[in-house]
């Protein structure tokens, strides 16, 4: 899907900034494949896999990219602000860090309502140097709320390395010392993210286990925004990314399947990606009125009593 | 028959009565279950609503008010509480970037119905830090709403409304307000958003009084009375949606508009009324307006310096005077200390 959105952005139709998950999609697929329906996600500015992984709505997603009326935000939101809250997939940021604290707050809700739900809050390594990672950190240890922190580790916030900003790559002791239990993945390794994250969520949902914390190392092929390849551009190199281009998840997930089973799957996801973009080229803009839609709720509808 | 309360004792009770209608109520923020019960405005809340739905935060601004915001996409209306506004500059990311953005920017899907109290205000010494009334930040931001009403009625009326409001509210609260005394019904009711109170009328002059100056305006109306000039007092109570269409009638009749705010004047609550005013009177004749806020400068802490820095009734009647006698003669009434600045002592 992304390689098409790849293809498409030099015409100009998506006229916003759009930030690739190409090579990052085995920990949103891991994760979300883990979680129930009802389970809700917090993500950030790179979200598509997350989006689609959670059950997002493929059609929607590509005509928000479009900017068409029909977009999961109607247009008003773009790459950055998916959305699509019957899926679970609660709005995606385009501030570094800032849905970390809503995805403690939804799981405090969830807790004082007695509901089973598990909520999973994506971030990034650079959402690490941001105060508000710690505050959410310390309040989710702290009432001990049923939480999945996911740290997205790709090494690079833009073109900054971690270790240009951060004394160590140490980011599971920094979520120990809120005692929340946490674990590295190193490579990427989508069957036993999915098992780790099944295994803590079945935890948590029996009141076995407070807040989990996983920080899965992983790779971003493409620039930080927009289509294209960055090796020569002398913040990282292609020798570096190698190694990640060896251990595509996608193909190893393929070389499982019966090559009849991944033939089909293969057409069948081409033809769902070319009715989602057809659908997202036929649909209409949004009318001019719409403009000064969806800024205010009404006022509930209570009744003094 | 007058049912009397405090500011304070409005807030507390039409935060009780709404967290008995609505389970999904709940009150957060530093000091909110303590002894001191910010002002008395949370007293026994957690002990009538257990510490679930009230409960102490971290010193963690922009962290908790992430976790609101988190919980009211989640179907909870969370009531978080500052007992400083200068303390909220530390969640302007959250309020600015998400709370007040989410239904926009996610075309309609989701609402964010939080309620953010923070106190404001002078008495005693409060400085640099512990003073600021940062309300106008917020009104230049869409999808914010933006109340600081003046009086115990209204703010019990406006906080319910608050709580119903799908949208994010900034309520305001001047410390200075909360002794105040006024009838306040005992059953629920709602003092709606946009719609200014005229508090007393009057056809020489229009004074427009925000929030704790809405007191100070009725003292200066009485002064000003003295001497033979009729003023017309306004609460615009609501500051984001604003009700354009009172201060306008007003204006028409009197001819001159004070706004006074308790806050700086530059890009303040008080340019904006004027200036919105202005646009609808343009082509009027012989219209007179005028500002009146903090002095442009850094709140002082020192007793005769501090008086100086904010506005109050005897200045404000001073202005009006001056305004009406097209500044011919000089005159102001005896300084005289509000009783509720007289009155309020450390430590809190």
């Amino acid at each position: 899907m992304e390689e098409e959105v790849a293809r498409i952005y030099p015409t100009d139709k998506i006229k916003s900034p759009t930030h690739l998950s190409i090579g990052q999609e085995a920990v949103a697929v891991g994760v979300c494949e883990a979680l129930r329906s009802t389970d809700v996600v917090f993500g950030t500015y790179r979200s598509h896999a997350c989006y689609l992984a959670k059950g997002g709505d493929l059609k929607k997603m590509i005509a928000e990219l479009y900017g068409k009326a029909t977009g999961c935000a109607k247009g008003k939101g773009g790459s950055m602000h998916l959305i699509d809250v019957r899926a679970g997939v609660m709005g995606t940021s385009a501030v570094v860090g800032t849905t970390i604290p809503h995805a403690v707050g939804y799981a405090y809700a969830m807790r004082l309502r007695r509901k089973d739900t598990v909520v999973a809050s994506f971030f990034g390594d650079g959402a690490i140097d941001e105060g508000v990672f710690h505050e959410s950190m310390n309040f989710a240890g702290l009432r001990k709320l049923p939480i999945i922190f996911v740290c997205e580790n790709n090494s690079y916030a833009i073109h900054s390395h971690q270790l240009a900003r951060q004394p160590a790559s140490n980011i599971v002791e920094r979520a120990r010392t809120y005692l929340i239990p946490a674990e590295r993945v190193e490579d990427n390794d989508v069957l036993r993210i999915y098992d780790l994250v099944k295994a803590a969520t079945d935890e948590i949902r029996s009141g076995q286990s407070g807040p989990r914390f996983f920080e899965c190392m992983t790779y971003r092929w493409k620039e930080h925004v927009g289509p294209n390849e960055d090796f020569d551009k002398g913040y990282r190199s292609i020798s570096e990314a190698q190694a990640w281009f060896e251990n595509d998840q996608l193909k190893r997930l393929e070389n499982l399947l019966e090559p009849q089973v991944r033939e089909r799957i293969v057409a069948e996801v081409e033809v769902e990606i070319e009715q989602a973009f057809e659908f997202a080229e036929s649909s209409p803009f949004p009318a001019e009125e719409e403009l000064y839609t969806d800024m205010f709720g009404e006022a509930a509808q209570w009744t003094a009593s | 028959m007058d049912r009397i309360l405090t500011y304070a004792e409005a807030i507390r009770e039409a935060t009780v009565q709404e967290m008995t209608r609505d389970p999904s109520v709940i009150v957060l923020g530093l000091g909110v279950d303590d002894f001191k019960a910010l002002y008395g405005t949370t007293r026994e809340l957690q002990d009538e609503f257990g510490p679930e739905r009230v409960f102490d935060t971290p010193l963690s601004e922009d962290g908790m008010t992430g976790v609101a915001i988190g919980a009211a996409l989640a179907g909870l209306r969370p009531i978080h509480v500052h007992i400083r506004m200068d303390f909220v500059l530390l969640a302007m990311n959250q309020i600015v970037n998400m709370a007040a953005k989410a239904r926009y920017m996610y075309g309609g899907a989701v609402s964010v119905p939080i309620v953010i109290r923070s106190v404001i205000g002078r008495s005693w010494g409060q400085g640099a830090q512990h003073s600021q009334a940062l309300h106008a930040l917020f009104m230049h931001i869409p999808g914010l709403r933006v109340v600081a009403p003046g009086s115990p009625y209204d703010a019990k009326g406006c906080l319910i409304q608050s709580i119903r409001d799908d949208n994010p509210v900034m309520f305001i609260e001047h410390r200075m307000l909360h002794p105040q005394r006024g009838h306040v019904p005992a059953e629920l009711y709602t003092v709606p958003f946009g719609k200014a109170r005229v508090l007393v009328r009057g056809s020489d002059i229009t004074l427009v009084g925000v929030s704790y100056m809405a007191v100070e305006c009725l003292r200066a109306q009485r002064y000003l009375d003295e001497v033979g000039i009729s003023a017309e007092v306004i609460d615009p109570i609501s500051l984001s949606p604003l009700d354009t269409d009172t201060i306008v009638a007003s204006v028409r009749k009197t001819g001159r508009l004070v706004v006074v705010d308790t806050g700086w004047t530059m890009c303040g609550a008080s340019a904006e009324i004027l200036a919105q005013v202005a646009e609808r009177l343009q082509g009027v004749p012989h219209i007179r307006w005028q500002r009146i806020g903090f002095a442009p400068v850094t709140c002082p802490t020192t007793k005769n310096l501090e008086n100086l820095f904010y506005p109050n009734a005897q200045t404000i009647a001073s202005a009006a005077f001056g305004m009406v006698h097209d500044n011919q003669k000089p005159w102001a009434p005896q300084h005289k200390e509000a009783p509720e600045i007289v009155e309020f002592k450390g430590p809190f």
